[in-house]
């Protein structure tokens, strides 16, 4: 049985020529809404025990208003959202404090806000205390709290009964470092228990590293629900989308999807990868010195025109990416026909897995102001160890080590 | 419904309890403001109006029984337009935690009732003391307030909830009800005693649901009587009637309400 299912949900705001119509509609009177906004329309999905999902969006897509759905602040105008179990939501936190109450006080109130009996909130309390951790400042009134006091407090009751959705809001940037990781900490030992994680973040590298599935609305509509590289990817190829250009989604052999986008007046005609014996390659060893060749064609005169290249890990993660921009060597005026290899030498200085090439050809440093070509999943290779010892993690990083015997 | 408000009832009463103390957390007096503001309201008017009114009390000789009569009709009144005002702007103000927070909304209405009680509680207490005070003597009849409390705290929650729904689509209704009130306040016999009305405009005064209220107070705190129980049960009545389309009202407005706030 799955944890939540959004059965073909829509949301309108309606706004009715006189308010005595919409009065006259709850005693089912059928007066017609002047006008009916609709920002979320036809959504399905369904959500297991377990699964983390990333819910991403431009602004205004509609986000915010299917979280509130979920959470039940908000009532669908169609469709259906069931649950099976306790939501929770990091979404404004501390809510609702007094400040002219204690910390504890709060506590009080803010758990049964969220229906806990008061035996509960005992029970839970000296956890909550713990941590918050803000010592004897807990017993004084929230007043005179600094702002990351407050939040943690607030994420502290928030997070005291371990639900079965947990909602989490853009703003998990909560208060100082040390608590940025003991808070992230939490959520993953939910996780871990079976929560179900329901993220909302623009943060590519919070949601690939925390997620397992990602939703994509545009428009009020779901246009993206998959794995989180590839509907990122997807994602930055909408930001980039400008007039007259295309989207276009592939099914690589591997089983991967690739997504490119752009204008077109500049593609890549071939991308590979040589070994340091100048052979093509789709395996190289760690710390093996490799050339990556991107040959570029021209097809319409662009002011200018920039490479930029980033080598992603199998979770997405860009590991390493830098622009013929940042280097300085940004090709001016170039006309239709014209051709350029583009040679990029370097170490494949990582650590044991599967490695994927993105490439974008642009105007300057960035993507957003004109987007040629935009290539994800270019070039896949693997890197495995052949003659360096055994280490750990996704970087080769050399070290010395000594080691003094100090004696007794 | 009534189960929800069950399971919440840690937070109702939590909320109360805040009500009545962050209010005054760092005044002096604290909760004595809760029984001040009514008390000075009964001084002014015993003082500005008593040489003119006494007089016409008719039947009671304690000199103090213009003041009596005053508390008396205020400790209805106070109750009846404490529960409107606060319900009338109750969704507007909780606007915030209504947007980011699902718990039930029967809560909030709830609150506010529990809180005027005990305000109104506390109140009659210190009223209590005051007649002692005044040489006025307690009786049985002061049982009679039970069902009138809980009449008077029925009729406003439904006009409270009607209006308060409405008030948070319809803004002006927040602001005319609040003149509506004052002018209530002064066609209700509170301040004066109902003989100084013309005898042919009297019946009149039965259209004004407030007025066997009121009576019924002035009849128990100081006439040491039993109320018309007649005229209270239409009122009851009438009470029920509004509360349930108040309730329903509530029901069906509170998914649109969120989109509006």
């Amino acid at each position: 049985m799955s944890l939540l299912s959004v059965q073909n949900v829509g949301k309108a705001f309606r706004t009715y020529k006189s308010e005595w119509h919409r009065f006259a509609n709850w005693f089912g009177l059928k007066i017609k809404p002047a006008e009916e906004h609709w920002v979320l329309r036809h959504i399905n999905f369904e959500i297991h025990a377990g699964e983390a999902i990333g819910i991403i969006g431009q602004n205004g897509a509609g986000k915010s208003t299917l979280l509130k759905m979920i959470t039940g602040t908000l009532q669908p105008t169609e469709g259906s959202i069931l649950i099976n179990g306790r939501i929770a939501a990091i979404l404004e936190l501390g809510m609702g404090f007094n400040p002219e109450l204690t910390g504890r006080q709060n506590v009080f109130h803010a758990a049964g806000l969220m229906g806990f009996a008061a035996e509960e909130i005992q029970q839970a309390m000296p956890d909550i205390e713990a941590f918050a951790e803000i010592g004897d400042y807990f017993d004084e009134p929230v007043r005179i709290y600094s702002s990351g006091m407050q939040m943690r407090v607030a994420f502290a009751v928030a997070t005291a009964y371990r639900p079965e959705i947990l909602i989490v809001d853009e703003a998990l940037s909560v208060g100082d470092t040390y608590f940025q990781h003991k808070s992230f900490s939490r959520i993953r030992e939910f996780q871990e228990q079976g929560t179900t994680l329901l993220i909302v973040s623009h943060d590519r590298s919070a949601i690939q590293s925390l997620c397992d599935r990602a939703i994509m609305l545009e428009n009020g509509l779901v246009v993206k629900d998959g794995n989180p590289e590839e509907v990122f990817d997807f994602y930055n190829a909408i930001i980039a989308e400008k007039e007259n250009s295309t989207v276009e989604v592939k099914q690589l052999e591997s089983g991967k999807v690739q997504t490119s986008s752009g204008t077109g007046e500049v593609r890549v005609d071939e991308i590979a990868l040589f070994n340091s014996k100048g052979e093509v390659a789709e395996v190289v060893g760690v710390g093996e010195l490799v050339e990556l060749c991107v040959k570029v064609r021209v097809y319409q005169p662009v002011e200018s025109l920039v490479l930029g290249y980033g080598i992603k890990d199998r979770l997405g993660q860009v590991m390493y990416g830098t622009n013929t921009w940042h280097t300085e060597q940004v090709i001016n005026h170039p006309q239709a026909g014209d051709q350029y290899m583009f040679k990029i030498t370097f170490p494949a200085n990582f650590g044991i897995g599967s490695y994927s090439v993105q490439t974008a050809l642009v105007d300057r440093d960035t993507h957003l102001t004109a987007n040629y070509e935009w290539l994800d999943l270019a070039l896949v290779f693997n890197v495995i160890n052949i003659n360096k010892t055994h280490f750990a993690g996704c970087l080769w990083n050399e070290p010395t080590i000594l080691i003094e015997e100090l004696g007794k | 419904m009534f189960r929800s408000l069950w399971q919440y009832r840690h937070f109702v009463l939590s909320s109360i309890y805040n009500d009545l103390f962050a209010q005054f957390a760092r005044s002096k007096l604290g909760g004595l403001w809760v029984i001040i503001n009514p008390l000075s309201q009964v001084l002014i008017y015993a003082l500005i109006l008593s040489n003119i009114l006494s007089s016409k009390l008719p039947g009671i000789d304690n000199k103090y029984a213009y003041a009596i009569y005053l508390m008396a009709g205020l400790l209805a009144w106070n109750l009846f337009s404490e529960i409107i005002g606060r319900c009338l702007n109750l969704f507007i103000a909780q606007a915030n935690i209504m947007k980011k927070m699902s718990f039930p909304r029967i809560t909030l209405p709830t609150i506010v009732v529990g809180s005027c009680m005990l305000n109104n509680l506390l109140l009659f207490i210190s009223m209590l003391g005051i007649f002692a005070l005044l040489g006025h003597q307690f009786t049985l009849a002061m049982l009679w307030l039970i069902p009138l409390t809980i009449i008077v705290v029925t009729l406003a929650l439904g006009i409270g909830l009607i209006l308060g729904v409405m008030n948070v689509f319809v803004r002006d209704i927040g602001q005319a009800f609040n003149v509506i009130l004052q002018v209530w306040f002064w066609f209700t016999p509170i301040v004066y005693p109902i003989t100084i009305i013309p005898e042919g405009y009297r019946h009149l005064m039965q259209l004004n649901p407030m007025y066997s209220l009121v009576d019924a107070y002035h009849q128990i705190l100081v006439y040491n009587q039993v109320p018309q129980l007649q005229s209270i049960a239409i009122i009851a009545a009438v009470a029920c009637v509004l509360a349930l389309i108040g309730l329903l009202l509530f029901r069906k407005a509170s998914a649109e309400m969120v989109d509006v706030l």
